[in-house]
């Protein structure tokens, strides 16, 4: 049950970067920081204790696996967060070059 | 052990949220990739630590890049004219975000306990399925192929959209 507070101590952390943050490079990694406490509850919730990992091997055939199903979605997850990053810093990145801040507000101001 | 990890990537979250130079900041949220690197292999997935420690040292290469062809100032921090509106409103954020968390862990099984309702049926005959030792690799690209697929399209998508937006050279207007 600690463990699961902690997880959403951490996606609050995130939220509260994307929401009360202007600097845009912040912002992204508020968003990042969300996705990784997302991914890591999923795993977290498909835990068992004493399990091992759900490789099969000689040595493990009777042993308890964790659940493999979790691990799999949340592998796929990971590689669509990066993605996503890159495109958001990408976008950062080209916003800088257009008006030459990161601030939020400055933007909104100089547009039109 | 993995609550002193989790403590210490909460610490690094909110340091690179905080931080006043935005190289720093990126330096902390490593704090939080690396940290969970660990986390996994101490939660028995090893694919996804691999995956992990691949994922993240590429973004902060990325974002190191992006830092340094720009600028490593962070703004100067004004608190809003409506403080206490804005307290008021985080209190009641958050006491409706527990109320609904308390709702949603007592349906969930104990931390360590978990039931294998559906994973029993990749977990049998896993193996003889798919022929693949690792029950993982089994349920990506056998069971869930598909989804897979669909990975591979958000992910050419978010290259074509980061070299669009990243070209040097706009149209020429006729």
């Amino acid at each position: 049950m600690t463990v699961y507070f902690l997880c959403l101590i951490l996606f609050l952390v995130g939220l509260y970067g994307v929401v009360s943050k202007r600097n845009l490079i912040k912002i992204v990694i508020g968003l990042a920081i969300m996705e990784y406490s997302v991914n890591l509850f999923l795993i977290l919730i498909g835990y068992i204790k004493g399990g091992t990992a759900p490789i099969i091997s000689g040595l493990a055939k009777f042993k308890k696996f964790v659940d493999p199903l979790p691990q799999a979605m949340v592998l796929t997850a990971i590689v669509i967060g990066l993605a996503t990053t890159a495109l958001l810093l990408a976008i950062a990145v080209r916003i800088y070059r257009k008006y030459g801040t990161f601030d939020v507000k400055e933007i909104k101001k100089l547009k039109g | 052990m993995l609550l002193v990890i989790l403590v210490l990537m909460i610490g690094g979250a909110i340091f690179s949220l905080e931080a006043r130079d935005l190289l720093s900041a990126v330096v902390a949220y490593g704090i939080v990739g690396f940290g969970l690197v660990i986390c996994f292999l101490i939660l028995q997935a090893p694919d996804l630590a691999l995956v992990q420690i691949v994922v993240e040292t590429i973004t902060l290469i990325i974002m190191v890049a992006v830092i340094l062809n720009s600028t490593r100032k962070e703004l100067g921090v004004k608190w809003a004219s409506k403080t206490v509106a804005y307290i008021v409103g985080s209190f009641v954020f958050l006491i409706l975000f527990m109320y609904f968390f308390e709702k949603v862990t007592s349906v969930l099984s104990v931390f360590g306990e978990h039931l294998l309702r559906m994973s029993e049926a990749y977990i049998e005959p896993g193996a003889k399925d798919t022929g693949s030792a690792n029950l993982v690799t089994g349920v990506i690209f056998d069971y869930r192929g598909y989804d897979t697929l669909g990975e591979a399209t958000v992910l050419f998508t978010a290259v074509m959209g980061v070299l669009t937006v990243m070209r040097l050279k706009g149209r020429k207007e006729e």
